[in-house]
């Protein structure tokens, strides 16, 4: 089963306001793109030009993309209270 | 600025919910803030709570608790790409009260004990998060929230693994991902009378059952199956860093397991819920922040109090005791009006007298030993070929249970690999 389905069955309240954003010229640099496997929410993806773009909707605030991140370009915050995730099981 | 608290715990989890309760039963003014929802919309775990300590201070929490089954059944796999080595144990003991364990779901559960802290007398307030510290003079002296200044006379952090209270207090440094763990689960419902029949269980029994094996491609960690009422919890736990360098997606380590022929049939039918996934820290003591500082304490996974014993993880008991402890504290602190960290260094003594931090010495090497791939890989592989040479009748003459020990570790594994990894699970253990 792909992660989107998955998200998709999940209740979220998502927020106008991006909680989680790319420092575009530290991003560029990078090689590695350990945040497209890190994230387990897919929220990460490589565009066709090597490019890594960030889609905030599906985040599960796990804090994973933050901590692997190597070239700490990622502005990393939560959604502001009563957005985000809202688990019904947990 | 309003109201002055005598005391503001950030997050509504096993550690802050404690935490309020108890200053709430001392009669001290006391402001719990959740930023999700609802205490729980944003906490997740496996599933399985085990101990006395819930007991002891929510006497037959069970009886209104919103538990789900009680777990009878333990079982433990070493699982190969097509067979399973598994032990289970079950035992009626367990099926007696205090009882041994339960499975439970956050959602739930965290909402149970915040309405308990409530009763207690706190205030919970849900929807509002901590935004920053307020300092005077470089103490701490409250909270910033949805744009207010919230004055207390203490602030207890139990704002979780990614505490950003005890990182804006200076009182950890930045994670590495070699620290965490990455937990990935699934809820998936299933009529009950399923779930009995496959698992073996009556109303009201439960299985926990934790999986390591080459499912999850030599990365250190394993995967678990919890029972409730109506579905089960699935998930993995992976080390982070190593997900990162081997370029790997838990949940494609997730699929792998579910799919796995020894597996897939307790599946069958199950109707996906939810998808969720959280970080525990994982590298105990050495990981640690300071428990403390002036007008600030902090508790649970903010605190990394996490135990590591071998497969298993145990983090709301030390939530739990840890929130308990910080509320012990501060209810001392008031009686002298001083919070200083003098006074609040006290914390961290209650906790080397506990098992809080009793526990995480003594297990502090295990962290380390459980990094060994040979655990993830060569092991299963060696223990289910051993399996499969006993159980196998190919009308050949028959070799001794030596000789076919022997053979099963070609390839696998050595009797000095044996050896040495034996006497440094002897040391961490």
């Amino acid at each position: 089963m792909k992660i989107e389905d998955k998200l998709a069955v999940n209740k979220f309240d998502i927020d106008k306001e991006v909680h989680i954003q790319l420092k575009d010229e530290l991003c560029q640099d990078c090689e590695e793109h350990s945040c497209l496997y890190a994230c387990p929410a897919d929220c990460f993806k490589l565009t066709e030009d090597g490019r890594i773009t960030f889609a905030y909707e599906g985040c599960l605030e796990c804090g994973s993309c933050r901590i692997v991140c190597g070239e700490d370009a990622i502005e990393w915050t939560l959604p502001r209270a009563g957005f985000g995730i809202c688990y019904q099981y947990g | 600025m309003g109201e002055k608290f005598d005391a503001i715990v950030v997050g509504a989890g096993p550690a802050g919910s404690t935490c309020g309760y108890t200053l709430a039963k001392a009669g001290l003014n006391t402001l719990v803030v959740e930023r999700g929802k609802f205490p729980g919309a944003k906490n997740m775990w496996g599933g399985a709570y085990y101990g006395p300590l819930l007991h002891q201070i929510f006497p037959n929490f069970w009886d209104e608790a919103p538990v789900e089954r009680y777990i009878k059944r333990r079982k433990f796999s070493f699982l190969t790409d097509d067979s399973a080595l598994s032990v289970d144990f079950a035992s009626e003991k367990f099926g007696e009260p205090p009882y041994n364990g339960f499975s439970i779901l956050r959602a739930k559960f965290d909402a149970w004990l915040a309405a308990k802290t409530e009763q207690a007398g706190a205030i919970v307030a849900s929807g509002l998060q901590a935004d920053d510290l307020l300092r005077k003079n470089g103490k701490v002296c409250g909270i910033k929230a949805g744009g207010d200044k919230l004055p207390a006379d203490v602030v207890v952090a139990c704002d979780g693994a990614n505490s950003i209270l005890a990182e804006k207090a200076g009182l950890r440094n930045p994670f590495s991902p070699k620290d965490m763990k990455q937990g990935v689960k699934e809820v998936m419902q299933l009529p009950r009378d399923a779930i009995e029949q496959r698992f073996n269980l009556s109303e009201k029994e439960g299985l926990a059952w934790e999986s390591l094996g080459t499912f999850t491609q030599g990365i250190p960690g394993g995967a678990f199956i919890y029972t409730n009422k109506d579905s089960l919890s699935i998930g993995v736990v992976l080390q982070l860093d190593a997900l990162a360098e081997k370029k790997v997606k838990a949940n494609d380590l997730l699929e792998s397991f579910k799919q796995h022929p020894q597996v897939a049939p307790y599946l069958r039918d199950g109707k996906m819920v939810e998808y969720s996934a959280h970080l525990i820290p994982v590298s105990g003591k050495a990981m640690m922040p300071t428990l403390y500082s002036d007008g600030i304490l902090v508790a649970g996974d903010a605190a990394a109090m996490t135990l590591v014993t071998g497969l298993a993880l145990e983090g709301a008991n030390f939530a739990i005791a840890s929130g308990a402890a910080a509320a012990e504290t501060v209810i001392e602190a008031k009686k002298t009006g001083n919070f200083s960290h003098t006074m609040l260094s006290r914390y961290q003594s209650r906790l080397e007298k506990s098992f809080v931090l009793k526990d995480l010495e003594t297990f502090k090497k295990t962290p380390h030993l459980l990094k060994n791939p040979r655990l993830y890989e060569q092991y299963p592989k060696f223990l289910c070929s051993f399996a499969e040479r006993i159980f196998t009748n190919d009308g050949q003459p028959k070799a001794k249970a030596m000789k076919l020990l022997k053979e099963s570790m070609k390839g696998h594994t050595s009797l000095l690999q044996i050896i040495q990894d034996l006497w440094q699970i002897k040391r961490a253990l």
